[in-house]
């Protein structure tokens, strides 16, 4: 087991209070994501709890194109994860990023 | 000068003189069947043992090495696969000298061993076309160990649906004045058909048990994931729309099982229906018939059979090839040259694709061979009958001279990390010191980069056919490397650039929505669904049951 963390400042706030979302499973091979509101308005907080050590570069790499890509702010993602590829990552963190986005508080 | 111009046609006289001696006649009883390969077969011969990746002579393998060293030894084998345990034990009893082949598959570590050791000399890793080449030129078997369904009382073979490799080795062997000894499952009265006449067959024994077939090419469905199915929707939008494919191969892989299971559904919807994937050289995939079921599929010409196809395949004899008798005839060298020079495309993955987009299977400590995969996934170089699809990449391929010619779509589908992490590119492939440590003349490359026109990875389509320097084949291919170390050191403007000119595309550049890639696409999800598509005339083997 390793835990992660990554701090990103400059997002763009999200526009109303919006409930949190769970994305994917926890099984082997793939993860679940957990987008909640909370925390200054430009920031991005991301946990990662994974079951394969060692990965943290292509966490960080990961991690830094879906917050490019997103510009999320006052956000905090919550990641448990049991060895999924980073392809699997980018997908759910899509999948999770428009959940969050499209529901309402 | 006065030549004796008969001495092979002799030779075959005593051997099957001595064989009818020892075993008391040409059908053999199961007990003589070691006292009648001792007496046919001679120090040095060159022998096929008959087997594939699906059907195998595995009781005369199992006889042969069972033999006495001191009777048959220094052999040359010369087979398709080297995949049982008893064609390994008879190199390890010291029976064989040399081998040709083409595969090697589960004993590869095994025989990896043995060449390191010094124990025997690999004279070359072929394809199967290659191999079956050679019979006819200066490999031809001096005794052919067959694998057949059934023999009637002459030596007349039904070999059915797994017909496979057996006439190529029969008519070499046969007709070289070679001895040609068939396993069957059963003797009866009438055959269904005649596959192999018995002309060409001098002794039959009937085996204790039905010969070994693989049921290699089963795919469940339910373990096809997310990122298959998102690759899946690229190579049919991106790649079989664009281009028009209708004549095409697909590899044994779930990415490409995850393919056929979407035209009936996400191909259908974008209005693909009798536009693509109409004629295949194909083995009867069980992931195929919800395309068929649909009206996708026109003609299918197979290899081999697959366990629990038969009554499937036999009930569609307008799309498979069926005989008279109403059971499917495969043939691997024509299905070979098939996919060879009459498909547009072949599409299948790989285990190590490197920055030259050369790609191999060749893992550290294991030779494991080609089979026909380099037969697929290379330009036919021979062909000169035009398609719009292979116009179309003859237009595109930037390395081309004046003369205007087509070239076959070759596309390789990885995901950029396998299973543990483990990179699918890599900056030098695994091949190099594989064929370093086995002594082989060249590295075991699989495809090489020149023959491959495209990459799909969860990241995208990298179309290295309109790249037009090294350097933009490097980037075009680190530009879909993922998170992979060769794609993280990509150079990122060089790579936006490609983008630009549609040399890599995202799939939202396809109009691809990697969100809508769920599994709910997929046509069938499980072995059950399969079953059902097909009227219930799919019979899976026991392992892929869980209901």
């Amino acid at each position: 087991m390793e835990s992660l963390v990554y701090e990103y400042q400059g997002g763009v706030p999200i526009e109303s209070p919006r409930a949190p979302v769970i994305a994917g499973v926890v099984g082997s091979g793939n993860l679940e994501i957990l987008v909640e509101a909370e925390g200054p308005d430009d920031r991005c907080t991301i946990v990662v709890v994974t079951a394969a050590t060692g990965f943290g570069t292509i966490w960080q790499a990961v991690m830094n194109d879906f917050v490019a890509r997103h510009k999320p702010g006052g956000v905090r993602l919550s990641i448990n994860d049991v060895g999924a590829t980073p392809a699997v990552v980018s997908l759910r963190l899509e999948q999770a990023w428009e959940a969050f986005k499209g529901g309402s508080a | 000068m006065n030549r004796d111009w008969s001495r092979s046609s002799k030779s075959r006289e005593r051997r099957v003189a001595r064989g009818v001696a020892a075993a008391g006649g040409r059908i053999v009883p199961q007990q003589k069947i070691i006292d009648l390969l001792e007496a046919v077969i001679e120090p040095g011969d060159r022998v096929c043992v008959e087997g594939n990746n699906q059907k195998q002579a595995d009781f005369l393998s199992k006889s042969l090495a069972a033999t006495d060293p001191a009777k048959i030894h220094e052999l040359h084998l010369v087979q398709s696969v080297l995949a049982l345990p008893s064609h390994v034990d008879l190199i390890e009893r010291g029976q064989v000298a040399r081998i040709d082949f083409s595969f090697s598959g589960p004993q590869a570590g095994r025989l990896a061993k043995l060449v390191e050791e010094g124990r025997i000399q690999i004279g070359a890793i072929h394809t199967y076309l290659e191999l079956f080449g050679r019979y006819f030129v200066d490999l031809t078997p001096q005794v052919a160990l067959i694998a057949a369904q059934m023999a009637d009382a002459e030596g007349n073979l039904y070999t059915g649906p797994n017909t496979e490799d057996t006439p190529a080795i029969v008519e070499a062997t046969a007709f070289k004045n070679g001895i040609v000894i068939a396993q069957v499952n059963k003797l009866v009265d009438k055959l269904p058909r005649v596959d192999i006449p018995a002309d060409w067959v001098n002794f039959v024994v009937q085996a204790p048990t039905p010969h070994y077939v693989e049921p290699l090419f089963t795919r469940d469905p339910a373990q096809i994931s997310e990122i298959q199915v998102l690759m899946a929707m690229m190579a049919i939008k991106g790649i079989y729309a664009e281009y028009g494919i209708t004549r095409l191969n697909h590899g044994i892989g779930f990415d490409t099982a995850a393919i056929e299971l979407l035209l009936p559904t996400y191909a259908a919807e974008l209005g693909l229906r009798g536009k693509i994937c109409t004629h295949w050289a194909l083995n009867p995939h069980p992931t195929l018939i919800p395309a068929i079921e649909d009206g996708f599929v026109e003609s299918v010409h197979c290899f081999g059979s697959e366990v629990g196809m038969e009554a499937y395949v036999a009930a569609r004899p307008d799309i498979f090839f069926v005989g008279a008798d109403g059971s499917m005839r495969s043939n691997r060298a024509f299905s070979q040259t098939a996919g060879h020079y009459a498909c547009d495309l072949f599409i299948g993955s790989t285990l190590q694709i490197d920055l030259a987009g050369n790609s191999s299977t060749a893992i550290k400590g294991r030779i494991a061979g080609f089979g026909g995969a380099p037969n697929m996934g290379a330009d036919a170089r021979g062909r000169r009958h035009a398609s719009p699809a292979w116009l179309k990449a003859g237009r595109e391929d930037a390395l081309a001279t004046g003369m205007p010619r087509g070239r076959k779509l070759v596309v390789q589908t990885v995901e950029t990390f396998r299973e543990h992490m483990e990179p699918a590119f890599v900056e030098r492939l695994d091949a190099w010191e594989v064929g370093q440590s086995a002594g082989m003349a060249l590295p075991p490359v699989m495809i090489y980069g020149d023959d491959v026109s495209h990459i799909i990875t969860e990241e995208g389509i990298a179309n290295l056919l309109m790249c037009q320097t090294a350097e933009e084949r490097e980037q075009a291919i680190r530009g879909v490397a993922g998170y992979t170390q060769v794609g993280i050191a990509r150079d990122r403007r060089m790579v936006e650039n490609l983008r630009d000119r549609g040399i890599v595309r995202r799939p939202e550049d396809m109009g691809i929505n990697p969100r809508l890639a769920t599994r709910d696409l997929l046509a069938a999800r499980s072995i059950k669904d399969l079953v059902r598509a097909s009227g219930g005339l799919y019979d899976p083997p026991k392992r892929f049951r869980n209901w």
